[in-house]
């Protein structure tokens, strides 16, 4: 146990994990160069292409040190975004220490504290490192003052790394043997092991990512989830070495996978605790939390005829993602469809691009929402997260909505333009601290709702990309709440309607109003466009009725050329959907839904 | 092959000649005036390359272009061979379209010698202001000689093309138009609406804002007030843009078009429709001459349309048309239930008022053809 190090690797995004991550593995002979494919922790496309890591791996890198003894150093990846920031606890938890990236040129940023404070709950020990020293505006001397006074760390002990071109890499690893502790527990007491992230297989079915932490697990051993009860059969225990290394037991200390014929990732939960059946531990790992959707969204396809495609999509996406949950929906503009939770927007994204991308779907996606819970007249409660389902408002005594707390560090001179975001969206600023040179975090408690809109891109947009970002949810408050329906020549489209605030009722409508004039092509008939709640009409927009729709001529030479075009005028529309008598194209919906102004 | 098995079709011969490129036409023609008597011998050539098509022609049309650019022994000659060829009958509608400024009495009278019975004069506007803006190359004066002159030489069967829908143009300047059409008694009208073609100079004179166009509110309206005017006069609307005094003097050849019926085109860019199967003709004088030249057909490409290819094209093609889509030869023809297939459609429509259902003809009223081409899209639609 003395020989093994449990780390991960901390940083704001596009600081440079995943590159540093790939050095590691590069440097400790795991894999020839050859074979190397850069950042081979980011499996997925959509991961790789955004530079974002959303399914965590481990690699265990055997690792000869200076003192002449060999160490297995078990890096656990963890996600880069708000979204999973459970998942990126539960990774944590797993470790005795951290390597805290910060980017030369750009310095700590919202995740960077973010993750320190994470790191620090879970009291790992932590190597500061300052990456993209090779960068010409690399401020070394910046920085450390920042991990200094900001960090609250001793940046003396800062390493100078360069990921892309390998500088500091050994002495990296000489810090993680030397000055991460290794990890304690009882190979004899009975098996406490962490579940930290899981993914699936299709040969083998899930895959559990795990730290143990007390005790043994050995192929053969009946397994127990604690959460659940559940227990299963191990067939394979194994060690990350970029492909799966069985062992015939993992003990105390070790991180690995374990395979025991489970179906789907939904049957196993980042941060339970896996025992053994017959000698079960007293109680759970701390920390256990079974993860909420946040943001609720409908899904259907923009063909009806492809909706059983959607159906097999959704449960091959559901077997790798835990976090996605699902229910069958139904609209009468868009037909059949998924009511779906996610964990935030950007996984909502995902979702949408794999869905899109990996499953060859052309996809409608309703306008985000989140989930808010309905006080009755009668005394009934209810959470609501789908506009269909709002209840009648005359029989809603009360309604509330969930709260974020937001942490945004910036240069402080956009102090102001963030502050007016922030207010524009409901926010209020509880708290800000200046940190040096220029820099501030500013904390607000936000609507959630008014994050899911957009937030992000406009943060960026006011502070020209310097604006960092990080959230926690907080609790429910009372919200003005109604329900902005959208109607095309009298007919409500459901799968326009929004819940909203008050406030942002007659702003929302009037935006989806101009975005469909401006997307649904003249008919032959005028078409009205109006934004409601209830019968109270909040905004209107009309598109005209074309007055003239007929070709001049029409003779030999234009019979051809005019039936291609009709050709394609018909496979256009079935991208159309139709309400009445109108005639709306998908890029109408998505324009509507996309929510930029 | 047996006579009587030969099925009737129309010939047209393209000739891709002008004096000038008028600015709103995207035609195919050209300025190279030299060229055209090697491409009347050209034309002879691909008449006989042509396969023996099971067919006898019963009309033939010289369209362009500016056909009348051609001398009258020209045009005898092509009339010939045409008829040798395609074993015309002696009653089959030979028709030429004129450019006003381009013919004489004389010519035209050679015309008729040659065997033309029918003459389609592009006149376009009896206002010289409105030609100048078309860049036509001759008056309103000429163009009123030039329908005398086909009088004077014996011609009873006279069509006029008449554009209308010009910037700025009103109804009772579109109205001078028509009353000195109806007032030179020709037997046809087409009463075009200025449209603004892709890759014409008049387009993109229109995009860099060097005027701007009437409204398409305005051009429905002329349209309307075309169809009633010319009604009131005794013409008769037969297809969107085209009228005619009688069912006798409806253009046989351009109806070949509407119907499928078969039909040649010899010429650059000349399209051919026999037995479902559509090609065309190399768009350009040069390709043409060489490949005639070669001894080759100069077909571009063909197509061979399928059931569904065929009606959708009926649909749209017979909806342009005021006698409409017969719905028993249609369900005969594409073995389909019209009702079933189209039935809501039909309804809706019927109470928008712009479709009607007529001695079990499926037909557009006359607001209904101003929208013929989304009216018959949702029929495509729905097949
Ligand atoms: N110049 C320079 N660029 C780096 C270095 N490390 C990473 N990058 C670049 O920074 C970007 C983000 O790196 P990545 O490893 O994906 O960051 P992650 O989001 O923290 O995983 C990529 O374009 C990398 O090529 C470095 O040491 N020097
Ligand atoms: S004369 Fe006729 S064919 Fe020639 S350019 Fe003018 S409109 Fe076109
Ligand atoms: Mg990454």
């Amino acid at each position: 146990m003395r020989n093994i190090r449990n780390f991960s690797i901390i940083a704001h995004i596009d600081h440079g994990k995943s590159t540093l991550a790939d050095r590691l593995i590069q440097t400790t002979d795991l894999v020839s160069d050859r074979d190397f494919k850069n950042q081979m922790l980011d499996t997925m496309d959509i991961e790789r292409e955004r530079g974002i890591t959303i399914k965590s791996q481990t690699v265990c890198l055997p690792y000869k040190s200076s003192d002449g003894k060999l160490y297995s150093l078990n890096l656990i990846d963890t996600p880069g975004h708000v979204d999973f920031s459970y998942e990126v606890s539960r990774a944590l938890a797993s470790c005795e220490g951290a390597l805290l990236l910060v980017d030369a040129s750009q310095g700590v940023e919202a995740q960077t504290i973010a993750n320190l404070y994470l790191a620090v709950d879970h009291n790992l020990e932590i190597i500061p490192i300052i990456n993209k020293i090779d960068l010409p505006s690399a401020e070394i001397e910046m920085v450390r003052e920042q991990i200094e006074e900001d960090l609250g760390l001793d940046s003396e002990a800062a390493i100078l790394c360069s990921a892309k071109d390998g500088i500091g890499i050994d002495e990296i690893l000489e810090a993680v043997v030397k000055y991460l502790p290794p990890p304690k527990g009882d190979p004899d007491a009975p098996l406490e092991a962490l579940i930290f992230d899981s993914h699936y297989d299709p040969y083998r079915g899930t895959i559990i990512h795990f730290r143990v932490v007390q005790g043994k697990i050995r192929t053969g051993d009946e397994i127990m989830f604690m959460s659940n009860k559940a227990s299963y059969t191990v067939e394979e225990v194994g060690i990350f070495q970029i492909v799966r290394v069985p062992k015939p037991a993992l003990t105390a200390g070790e991180v690995g996978y374990v395979i025991a014929g489970i179906k789907t990732v939904s049957d196993t939960k980042c941060g339970d605790t896996i025992t053994l059946k017959k000698n079960p531990c007293r109680k759970s790992l701390p920390g256990f939390k079974e993860t909420q959707p946040v943001v609720f969204s409908s899904i259907y396809p923009v063909s009806t005829d492809d909706y059983p495609e959607l159906v097999i999509a959704m449960e091959k996406l559901k077997l790798n993602d835990a976090s996605l949950v699902f229910q069958k929906d139904s609209s009468a503009a868009l037909g059949f469809g998924f009511r779906c939770g996610f964990l935030g927007l950007l996984h909502l994204e995902v979702v949408q691009e794999r869905l899109e991308r990996e499953y060859g779907l052309s996809l409608i996606i309703t306008a985000p929402s989140v989930e808010y819970e309905i006080e009755m007249n009668d005394g009934t409660a209810m959470m609501i997260d789908n506009p269909a389902l709002y209840p009648e408002p005359t029989k809603i005594a009360n309604t509330k909505e969930p709260y974020i707390k937001a942490s945004i560090i910036i240069p402080d001179r956009y102090m102001g333009q963030v502050m007016n975001l922030a207010l524009e969206r409901r926010g209020i600023n509880t708290d800000y601290q200046y940190f040096s040179s220029n820099r501030m975090e500013m904390i607000f408690e936000l609507p959630l709702a008014e994050v899911v809109y957009d937030f992000y891109d406009k943060l960026k947009t006011v502070t020209q990309g310097y604006g960092s970002f990080d959230y926690e949810m907080l609790d429910y408050r009372d919200s003005d709440l109604v329900r902005v329906d959208i109607l095309v020549n009298g007919d409500r489209v459901d799968a326009l309607s929004q819940l909203v605030h008050k406030d942002k009722a007659v702003q929302r409508a009037k935006f989806a109003c101009e975005k469909l004039r401006d997307e649904i092509p003249r008919q032959m008939f005028k078409i009205a466009l109006q934004g409601a709640i209830g019968s109270q009409i909040i905004a209107r927009k009309t598109i005209n009725a074309f007055r003239k729709d007929v070709t001049a001529k029409c003779y030999g030479g234009d019979i051809s050329r005019k039936r291609k075009l009709l050709e394609k005028q018909k496979k256009g529309k079935k991208r159309m959907k139709m309400v009445g008598e109108v005639m709306i194209p998908q890029s109408a919906f998505l324009a509507v839904l996309k929510s930029k102004d | 092959m047996d006579e009587s098995n030969r099925q009737k079709g129309g010939i047209y011969i393209h000739v891709p000649f002008c004096v000038k490129k008028c600015a709103y036409c995207d035609f195919y023609s050209c300025t190279d005036l030299e060229k055209i008597p090697s491409y009347v011998q050209s034309l002879i050539v691909e008449m006989n390359l042509t396969a023996d098509f099971p067919l006898h022609a019963d009309t033939l049309y010289i369209g362009g272009g500016t056909p009348s650019l051609l001398k009258a022994e020209q045009i005898q000659l092509l009339i010939d061979a045409a008829i040798n060829r395609f074993q015309a009958a002696p009653d089959a509608e030979i028709t030429i379209e004129v450019n006003p400024g381009t013919v004489n009495a004389e010519k035209l009278a050679g015309y008729w010698q040659a065997g033309v019975n029918r003459i389609s004069i592009g006149v376009q506007s009896f206002s010289d202001a409105s030609l100048d803006f078309l860049s036509r190359i001759h008056t309103a004066d000429q163009a009123i000689q030039s329908i005398e002159f086909a009088r004077s030489a014996g011609f009873d069967n006279i069509g006029l093309d008449l554009i209308y829908g010009l910037p700025g143009q009103t109804e009772r300047m579109w109205q001078a138009d028509l009353q000195t059409a109806i007032n030179l008694t020709p037997e046809h009208l087409s009463c075009y609406m200025l449209t603004y073609e892709p890759g014409t100079k008049m387009e993109n004179n229109l995009r860099n804002g060097r005027f701007r166009a009437l409204p398409d509110k305005d051009v429905g309206r002329l349209y309307d007030f075309t169809v009633r005017y010319l009604e009131d006069n005794g013409f008769y609307q037969y297809e969107v843009s085209n009228f005619s005094t009688s069912r006798q003097s409806r253009s046989k050849h351009n109806q070949k078009y509407w119907t499928h019926a078969p039909y040649i085109g010899l010429g650059p860019s000349a399209h051919s429709l026999v037995d479902n199967r559509r090609s065309w003709n190399v768009r350009s004088l040069e390709a043409y001459l060489r490949k005639t030249g070669q001894g080759k057909l100069p077909i571009e490409e063909t197509e061979e349309l399928n059931s569904r290819q065929l009606m959708m094209e009926t649909l749209y093609l017979r909806l342009r048309c005021v006698d409409g889509i017969s719905i028993l030869d249609f369900e005969k023809r594409f073995n389909i239930d019209f009702n079933r297939c189209f039935g809501s459609i039909v309804s809706t429509y019927e109470s928008d008022g712009v479709l009607e259902i007529i001695n079990n003809k499926c037909r557009l009223t006359r607001k209904g053809m101003l929208f013929a081409d989304s009216i018959s899209s949702r029929f495509i639609d729905a097949i």
